[in-house]
C-alpha cells in the first residue's frame, strides 16, 4: 500500500472543500467588535478539496483493520460486533441535536432513555444503583474509588491503602493513584487466583478496597470469591470490580449477588458500542445501596410521571463529566440490551464462553497454557515453547497480520511470561475460530520450520514493524510548522 | 439472539472439542446459589421494533428544529460538512480499537497525527494528545499536570471558567492535595458586567501552581489575557487557558502566542450535533517540554523498517499500561472517533470555511444582541465578545427563560445563575453560524411579547 500525504500536502492556496452557510445577517467586522490585539493574524489550517479530503480518509481508512474486517481477539477488549441498528437510532434526531442545558420538560425522552437504562444495568448486575455518567471505564473506576473512601469517611474512617492483584488491568493502580492512595499489589496464587494467606496478611486497617476483576485478566472466573469478600468486608474494606469482564457474565451471575460492593461496567466492551479506534467509551457505575449517596450526580430521578434533573446530595463525590456521560453511547447500549432482551445477554455470554474454551482446548497441544482449567470469555495462552525456538510472542502476533487477523493482547497479564491473551466474543462462529485455529497451528509450526518467517511479519501489512525507538526518543508528534512568515 | 452465529450444531461439536456436557458446564466455579440468576428485563425487540421506540423516545425530545434555539454555554451547534459523518460510519473506522498494533492501524494512526498537528496549529501550542474524555476532564488532568510538575498545592480558578469543569476539577482532586480556588474575575455595576481581572491577579502568589483562565470566558467574553499571564510568570505559575468555543480560534489570537502553557477545551462541536452533551472530546496541548507528562495517547511519526513513513502510538511508558500506578492518568480510552469527525471537519472547512463560520458566529451574536436591545432587552455584558453574551432579566434569568419558553417558544439562553448567585439575573445567549435572520426575529419577538 502507497504512503499517504498528510492532508496538509493536499492543500493548495484558495481551495476551499466545503462552503460555510449564507449569510443570514449583515456581517459584522470583527476588528469592529474585537480589539485587534484579540485577532490572529494567521489561520495555517490546510486548503483542500471536498474530494481531496474524502479520498485522503477514505484511503486512510483502508488501512485499519476492524471489527467488520475480520476476527479481533484482542483479549480484555471484547472486540464484538457492533450492531448497525445502534449507529441508527444513536442518530435519531430527537436522540442527537439535543442541547444539554435545555429544559428538562423539553428534553422528557433523553432523562427516561438514562433512567431506564441505569435500571436495565441494575437488574443485569444486581446491584440497586447505577450511574451511567462516567465517560469510559477509568473515569468509573475514579468514581468507584472516589465513593469507598467518601463512604469510609463517613463512618469517621481514613484509609490509605488499596489491595490491586498483579493480575490487574494498569488502570486499576494508575487509578488508585489518583484516588490518592497507596497501591499494594497482591501476587496471584498458582491456579489464578487471589492468595487467601497474602490477602489475609495484607488487610489491615488502612485498606479502603480491593480491586477485582472478575472473571480475572487470565480468563478465570474467582473460585474462592466468597471467601474474599468475607475477609475483606471484616476488614471492613470494600469490594471494587472491574466489569470489564462482565461479557461472561450476563445471565450466569449477577456480581452484586457475590457481595461486591461496587462496580464498573463497559459499556463499549460488554454492551456492544463500537471502539471507535479508541474511544469514545462508556464506563456506568454500580453500587450497592450503601454507597449511593456518594455516586457523582446531578442524577436522573422520576417523579410521577416525569424525569427530572436532580442536583448530587451534599455526600456525593460531585461531578466527573461536562454533563450527563457519553450519551451518545448510552443510545447505543440501550438499543442493544433492548434488541438482546435477558436470553440474549445470556446466549451472549454463553457463546463467549464456549468460544474461549474451544480455542483453549484446539490450541493447548501447540501453545503453553499456564492456567490449565476452564476458562470464562478469554485464554491466555504462552509463547513460551516458541521463545525456546527463538520466535517471541510479537513474532506471533505480526504473523497473525499477515493472515489478516488481529493480534490477541499481548505481554498482558504482565505476570504471564509471553502471553497471547485471546477473547473471540460470542460473535465469532465456528468456521471463522476453526480458520483462526488453523493459521494459530501454522504459525507454530512455522515457528519451527522457518521462524524468519515470523520475525520478518508482517509483510502483507500497509507497513513493516516499526521504528519505535527513534519515535520515543525524538518525538515527532505533528507536522513540521512552517517557517514565520511564509 | 445475540448477534451470535453459532447453531446448536456448532456448540454440541464445540462441546465435545471442549470435552464438557453442556455449556452450564463451563459455569462451574461460580458459586452454585448465585449461579443463573432470572434477569428481569423487558422481552427482547426485534430490530424495527427497536427503532420505532428509540424514535418514541427521540420524539418527547425538542430539537433546535422545534425550538430556535441560543443554548450554547460550552455546547456548540456548528456545521459540520456532510462528509464527516459519511466517513464516521465506515467500519474500518468505527469498529477499530487502539492502534496498539500499528501495522494494522496506520489510517487511526495518521488521522490522530493530523489532528495533533491541527490542533497545534489552531492553539499555537507545540505538542498535543489524541484527545481525552471532554473538555472538563481535560482541565481536571491539567491541574493534575501542573501539581505534579510544581508540586505546589494551590490553583488559582477564574470563576468565568466553564462551571461545570470547575466542578469536574473539584472531583478530580477530592483525593489529593490540592486547594482549589475559585476567584471572581468580574465586576457588575448596575445591570452591567464586565471583566475584572484584579481578583485574580491579586490571587497567584508563590505557592499557586497555575492559574486557569477561560477564553472567550463563560460569558463569553473575550478578556486581555497578558496582566493574568504576567502575574503567574512572577510568581512561577503556570497558566491554563480554557478554550470556550474551539470556532473562536478561527477568529482569536493562538493562546500559545498570549503565554498559556497548556490549553484544553472542548472539541465535540465540529463533529457532531451536542448529543445531549455526549461524546464530548476534550482537547489537551502543552508546551513541548512538558510531553513527557501529558496524559493519554499520542500519536507519532517515524519510518518502518524499509524506511517508509509511517504512524506509531508514541511515548507510551507515561501512560498506565506500562506504567501502572506511576502513570500520568489512569486514562485508557479517549475519544477517537470523534476528534477523527473533527479532523475531517477542520480540513473540509479548511483556513478560509473556520474563518467564515467563526466570522458568522461572531455576526449572528451581535446582531441577535441588536435585536434584544431593539425589543426592550439590556445586553449586560460590557465587553468585547465573541458568539455569546448576557442579557439582564430583571425578575430573575429562571423566571424569565421559562416565560420565554412557554409564551414565546424560544430556548432563549442559559440561566448565568448556574456561575454564581451573582449572577442570577442574567441570561447568556450564544448565537452560531447555524442561527438564521428568523431565529433572531424570534427571539426578539418573544422577548417583547414577555416584557
Amino acid at each position: 500500500m502507497t504512503e499517504e500525504p498528510l492532508i496538509y500536502d493536499l492543500s493548495s492556496p484558495g481551495r476551499q472543500g466545503v462552503r460555510s452557510p449564507l449569510p443570514q445577517f449583515d456581517p459584522v467586522d470583527p476588528g469592529d467588535v474585537l480589539p485587534s490585539s484579540e485577532l490572529r493574524s494567521d489561520l495555517p489550517l490546510p486548503e483542500a478539496s471536498e474530494i481531496d479530503v474524502m479520498r485522503h480518509f477514505l484511503r486512510l481508512s483502508h488501512k485499519n483493520h476492524s471489527v467488520d474486517t475480520a476476527m479481533y481477539p484482542l483479549g480484555s477488549c471484547t472486540m464484538k460486533y457492533n450492531p448497525k441498528v445502534n449507529e441508527v437510532t444513536a442518530r435519531t434526531p430527537g436522540l442527537a441535536d439535543i442541547h444539554p442545558y435545555q429544559p428538562p420538560e423539553t428534553a422528557q425522552g433523553a432523562l427516561e432513555l438514562i433512567y431506564e437504562l441505569e435500571a436495565l444495568l441494575a437488574a443485569i448486575t444486581g446491584f440497586p444503583a447505577v450511574s451511567t455518567q462516567p465517560a469510559a471505564g477509568s473515569q468509573g473506576e475514579l468514581c468507584g474509588l472516589l465513593s469507598i473512601l467518601a463512604w469510609h469517611e463517613s463512618r469517621g474512617e481514613t484509609r490509605t491503602q488499596v489491595l490491586v492483584p498483579d493480575s490487574a488491568h494498569g488502570t486499576n493502580p494508575a487509578t488508585g493513584t489518583m484516588s490518592g492512595l497507596q497501591v499494594i499489589s497482591l501476587p496471584t496464587a498458582d491456579d489464578g487466583g487471589i492468595d487467601l494467606q497474602n490477602l489475609k496478611e495484607s488487610l489491615g486497617p488502612g485498606v479502603a478496597a480491593i480491586m477485582l476483576t472478575l472473571p480475572s485478566t487470565l480468563g478465570l472466573f474467582e473460585r474462592r470469591i466468597a471467601e474474599v469478600v468475607e475477609l475483606v468486608h471484616a476488614a471492613g474494606a470494600q469490594v471494587y470490580c472491574d466489569g470489564a469482564n462482565m461479557n461472561a457474565m450476563l445471565g450466569r451471575v449477577r456480581p452484586a449477588d457475590l457481595g461486591i460492593d461496587v462496580m464498573h461496567l463497559n459499556l463499549h466492551k460488554t454492551f456492544s458500542t463500537p471502539h471507535g479506534g479508541g474511544g469514545p467509551g462508556a464506563g456506568a457505575l454500580a453500587v450497592q445501596a450503601h454507597l449511593e449517596p456518594f455516586l457523582p450526580g446531578p442524577r436522573v430521578v422520576r417523579n410521577g410521571d416525569t424525569y427530572e434533573l436532580a442536583d448530587p446530595p451534599p455526600t456525593s463525590i460531585g461531578r466527573v463529566h461536562s454533563h450527563l456521560g457519553n450519551f451518545g453511547n448510552l443510545v447505543r447500549a440501550y438499543t442493544y440490551i433492548r434488541s438482546l432482551g435477558a436470553d440474549g445477554l445470556r446466549e451472549a455470554a454463553d457463546d463467549a464462553v464456549l468460544n474461549a474454551n474451544y480455542l483453549r482446548a484446539a490450541l493447548s497441544d501447540d501453545y503453553d497454557l499456564p492456567y490449565d482449567r476452564t476458562c470464562m470469555h478469554e485464554v491466555v495462552l504462552a509463547g513460551t515453547r516458541q521463545r525456546r525456538l527463538g520466535v517471541r510472542t510479537l513474532d506471533i502476533a505480526k504473523r497473525l497480520i499477515d493472515y489478516g487477523i488481529h493480534p490477541p493482547t499481548i505481554y498482558f497479564p504482565i505476570i504471564v511470561d509471553e502471553a497471547l491473551m485471546i477473547e473471540p466474543t460470542e460473535t465469532e462462529s465456528r468456521e471463522s475460530l476453526d480458520n483462526f485455529i488453523d493459521v494459530m497451528r501454522r504459525i507454530a509450526r512455522e515457528a519451527e520450520s522457518d521462524p524468519d518467517k515470523l520475525h520478518d511479519a508482517p509483510v502483507n501489512a500497509p507497513v513493516r514493524r516499526l521504528d519505535e525507538v527513534t519515535a520515543n526518543r525524538r518525538p515527532n508528534v505533528r507536522r513540521q510548522p512552517p517557517a514565520s512568515g511564509t | 439472539m445475540s448477534y451470535a452465529p453459532n447453531t446448536d450444531a456448532d456448540r454440541a461439536a464445540m462441546l465435545r472439542t471442549v470435552g464438557v456436557e453442556s455449556i452450564d458446564d463451563l459455569f462451574v466455579d461460580i458459586p452454585v446459589q448465585h449461579r443463573d440468576p432470572v434477569l428481569d428485563l423487558p422481552p427482547a425487540l426485534p430490530e424495527i421494533d427497536v427503532i420505532r421506540h428509540l424514535g418514541q423516545l427521540g420524539a418527547l425530545n425538542a430539537t433546535s428544529d422545534d425550538l430556535p434555539s441560543f443554548l450554547g454555554a460550552g455546547f456548540y451547534r456548528h456545521f459540520v460538512p456532510a462528509l464527516v459523518d459519511q466517513q464516521l460510519l465506515r467500519s474500518e473506522w468505527y469498529t477499530a480499537y487502539t492502534p496498539y498494533q500499528p501495522e494494522m492501524a496506520q489510517g487511526t494512526l495518521q488521522a490522530m497525527y493530523e489532528f495533533q498537528s491541527l490542533v497545534c496549529d489552531l492553539t499555537g501550542m507545540d505538542v498535543s494528545n489524541a484527545s481525552l474524555y471532554d473538555g472538563a476532564s481535560a482541565l481536571a488532568e491539567a491541574i493534575l499536570l501542573c501539581r505534579g510538575l510544581t508540586r505546589r498545592p494551590r490553583v488559582v480558578i477564574a470563576e468565568t471558567v466553564h462551571p461545570a469543569y470547575r466542578d469536574v476539577a473539584a472531583t478530580y482532586t477530592s483525593a489529593l492535595d490540592v486547594d482549589l480556588q475559585v476567584v471572581p474575575a468580574t465586576s457588575r455595576d448596575g445591570t452591567s458586567v464586565r471583566p475584572d481581572n484584579e481578583p485574580l491577579v491579586e490571587a497567584i502568589d508563590d505557592r499557586t501552581s497555575c492559574v486557569v483562565i477561560q477564553r472567550p470566558d463563560f460569558l463569553g467574553m473575550v478578556v486581555d489575557a497578558d496582566p493574568i499571564v504576567q502575574a503567574a510568570r512572577r510568581h512561577g505559575a503556570r497558566v491554563v487557558v480554557v478554550v470556550g468555543d474551539p470556532v473562536s480560534l478561527g477568529l482569536l489570537v493562538p493562546p500559545g502566542d498570549l503565554g498559556a502553557d497548556i490549553v484544553v477545551g472542548e472539541l465535540r462541536s465540529l463533529a457532531g450535533p451536542p448529543a445531549y452533551g455526549g461524546p464530548g472530546a476534550g482537547m489537551f496541548a502543552v508546551r513541548s517540554q512538558l510531553i513527557r507528562r501529558v496524559p493519554g495517547r499520542i500519536a507519532g511519526r517515524t519510518v518502518d523498517l524499509e524506511g517508509k513513513d509511517a504512524f506509531v502510538l508514541t511515548l507510551q511508558t507515561r501512560e498506565q499500561h506500562i506504567r501502572r500506578e506511576r502513570a500520568t492518568s489512569n486514562i485508557t480510552t479517549n475519544q477517537a472517533l470523534v476528534i477523527l469527525g473533527a479532523t475531517i471537519s477542520l480540513s473540509a472547512l479548511g483556513r478560509r470555511g473556520l474563518r467564515e463560520i467563526a466570522e458568522q458566529s461572531l455576526t449572528a451574536a451581535h446582531q441577535a444582541a441588536e435585536a434584544l436591545a431593539s425589543a426592550g432587552a439590556v445586553v449586560a455584558t460590557d465587553a468585547p465578545y465573541f458568539n455569546e453574551f448576557a442579557v439582564h432579566a430583571p425578575e430573575g434569568a429562571a423566571a424569565r427563560l421559562d416565560r420565554l419558553r412557554s409564551e414565546g417558544s424560544v430556548l432563549a439562553g442559559v440561566d448565568l445563575g448556574c456561575v454564581s448567585s451573582r449572577f442570577d439575573d442574567l441570561i447568556l445567549v450564544a448565537a452560531t453560524e447555524l442561527t438564521t435572520a428568523s431565529d433572531v426575529e424570534a427571539l426578539a419577538a418573544a422577548w417583547a411579547r414577555t416584557r
